[in-house]
């Protein structure tokens, strides 16, 4: 039999119920296993990652775990239910609040903020039975798809490779979770910060509707655009994670009120007459040349196409109508329109930390308030979160909105109308998803795109479409690389669509259970 | 199945779109201070990415295109409900309050706040 760790959630929180296992042995087990594979914690002012471990934490919250595994435990024995995630661990990325636990956003400038309150999906994964290890690691406030912005170092390495960055901005939930350290984490995604490091760790990650799970207690980023989101080993656990954070919440007011399905319930139900499209315009990659000053295009790499071709193989064998050549002209605009959204969003919601209310303030002594606010951010934000503080100031400004701000906005329009036109029941296309790679390239190195903060964006070029759109869409694990790495697709759907996804995600892993990749470990857990 | 790139000497070919003045008055308005170092990389990664946003530049629009600020459009039966502008009592305040870097007799303390006599 595995470790518990390596368990799936569904599979765990049935073995506890039934009493079979214990809570407190869930737990000893996952903790047994950060202990072998995790090694320094991220912190300030910390030293490089050593190239062996994940380094997925920056808090481990062990004493308050074993309280709830203890909670959790007691109520089995007086035959009580303690929910559909009982005793299982879980991670949650350093962007939510958890009351009485340090929550830092990866930042120097809440390196020391104790959160005073608790964010809603956290409160409702403890409520169906989960148990909160910890917090995970993260680019500084989710700024970045590599984890290395983070001030807390050393930042999060991939377990398939501890030379490869995780992804980001959720790369110490998915590297946690592809290492065993927890079955499930709650991560967000605001252009692909879910679905990237999912797709670099070969774990699912989901990006639900805007709307479908609350936003109170996650510290904001593009508020236009951020979605909490579960990261994964499989689609049941995904949905079971998803069962229990959506719904409305009255202390958000961009929750919205849609019934919440019972995620799990369709899941073997299959695709049979399901339409599912591909679109040329998801297998061109943009970047950006500095040599011409010039946006230019290639394919997507061989191994990444070939993925995508061989799950619409699998899906159209399991009855899905494959439809080709859907039009989604507006893709390629999807990072340009974002680089102005998010930097305003972002510009705006960074305002609030200033040293006064909470958080770092600077050291040195001041005259005026005035150089206080500038020497407390100047040292407390690291350069990604001032780059995105100096492109929103510009884009926005009354002189500039015009000819960028409003002009992204309407651009935002363009895409949201061609998922529009994709899904219409009425229309030509009719689909239920869309089918795409997830990323433009497997996991990179460690340093080798850091720094350069255009081409980092693109990384996100294939996901931050939905984001504008508002669209769900998730990434599944599809095949290895040549390298060993994973290879993620993704499945894009109109809004409130994720039992769909779901359903296609659980009906391609099926049929491909007995390929030979399905069986491959991570190197950090095969060494171990 | 990387993609290939090259950021050595390349800069000095390009347009800025922010001088360096324009750049100083946007840290001014940003409330940062930056050294030389920090500073450069900033403004040189500013101008890259205005080269990516002008992309945009290039797609027809007009005024009959809307604006989205959300991409999931709200209806009355899905938009929550405003609550009761009510007050409640929170047991968060002292724990609030403990987070300010300084505080006097329930206060937050900031130094001096500059003014300006307005004619």
């Amino acid at each position: 039999m595995p470790e518990l760790c390596d368990l799936p959630a569904h599979e765990l929180a049935q073995l506890i119920r039934k009493r079979e296992v214990s809570a407190a042995e869930a737990l000893d087990s996952a903790l047994a296993r950060i202990r072998v594979v995790d090694g320094e914690p991220g912190c300030l002012d910390g030293s490089r990652a050593d190239g062996d471990n994940v380094h997925a934490f920056i808090t481990l919250t062990e004493e308050r775990a074993r309280t709830q595994a203890k909670t959790v435990d007691e109520k089995l024995a007086k035959g009580e239910i303690p929910g559909p995630l009982a005793g299982v661990p879980f991670t949650a990325k350093d962007i939510f609040t958890v009351k009485g636990v340090l929550a830092t956003a990866g930042s120097r400038i809440l390196s020391n903020f104790v959160s005073p309150y608790t964010a809603t999906s956290i409160e409702r994964l403890e409520a169906a039975g989960a148990v909160l290890l910890g917090k995970v690691n993260l680019d500084e406030f989710t700024y970045g798809s590599s984890n290395e912005s983070s001030a807390f170092q050393p930042a999060s390495r991939n377990p398939w490779d501890p030379s490869k960055v995780p992804g980001g901005s959720s790369g110490g939930s998915a590297a946690a979770v592809a290492a065993g350290e927890g079955a499930l984490s709650l991560g967000t995604d605001t252009a692909g910060s879910v679905r990237q490091p999912a797709a670099f760790c070969g774990v699912v990650g989901v990006k639900p509707t805007y709307g479908r799970v609350s936003r109170y207690g996650l510290i904001a980023f593009g508020s236009s655009l951020d979605c909490p989101g579960p990261v994964a080993r499989n689609i049941r656990d995904a949905a079971l994670m998803l069962n229990a954070i959506a719904g409305p919440d009255p202390r958000d007011s961009t929750a919205a009120v849609v019934p919440v399905p019972d995620y799990t319930a369709g899941l073997e139900d299959g695709v049979k007459g399901m339409r599912i499209g591909l679109s040329a315009d998801y297998d061109q990659i943009t970047f950006f040349n500095h040599q011409t000053g010039k946006l230019e295009s290639q394919p997507l790499p061989k191994e990444i196409a070939t993925a995508v071709t061989r799950a619409a193989d699998k899906l159209s064998n399991l009855g899905a109508q494959i439809v080709e050549k859907v039009p989604m002209p507006h893709t390629r605009y999807g990072i340009p329109a974002y680089f102005v959204i998010s930097r305003v969003e972002a510009a705006s919601n960074l305002h609030r930390y200033d040293g006064v209310k909470y958080g770092y303030r600077t050291k040195e002594k001041v005259n005026d308030l005035r150089s206080l606010y500038r020497k407390t951010r100047a040292e407390g934000f690291g350069p990604q979160p001032k780059l995105r503080i100096l492109m929103g100031m510009y884009v926005s400004a009354a002189q500039y909105s015009e000819q960028y701000y409003q002009r992204a906005l309407r651009v935002r329009s363009l895409i949201r109308g061609d998922f529009e036109r994709a899904f219409d029941p009425k229309g030509e296309h009719k689909l239920d998803a869309l089918l795409t790679a997830t990323t433009p390239t497997t996991a990179f190195p460690v340093g080798q795109i850091y720094g350069d903060s255009v081409l980092m964006q693109y990384a996100d070029q294939l996901t931050v479409p939905a984001n504008h759109a508002g669209v769900p869409a998730i990434s599944i694990p599809a095949a290895l690389s040549s390298e060993r790495l994973p290879i993620g697709v993704q499945l894009i759907g109109p809004d409130f669509s994720e039992a769909t996804l779901f359903r296609i995600g659980h009906s391609y892993k099926k049929a491909t259970k007995s390929e030979p990749w399905r069986a491959e470990k991570p190197k950090i857990l095969r060494k171990n | 199945m990387q993609v290939a790139f090259d950021r050595d000497g390349i800069l000095a070919a390009m347009a800025d779109q922010i001088s360096p003045e324009l750049f100083d008055h946007l840290v001014e308005l940003a409330a940062l201070e930056l050294d030389a170092k920090e500073a450069e990389y900033l403004r040189r990664e500013l101008n890259n990415q205005l080269k990516a946003i002008d992309e945009l530049a290039a797609i027809p629009l007009d005024e009959s295109t809307p604006i989205t600020t959300h991409g999931v459009l709200y209806t009355a039966y899905t938009r929550p409900q405003l609550r009761k502008d009510d007050s409640h009592p929170s047991d968060a305040a002292a724990a609030i309050m403990n987070q300010a870097p300084e505080t006097e007799d329930g206060y937050l303390l900031v130094p001096e706040i500059p003014h300006e006599d307005l004619e």
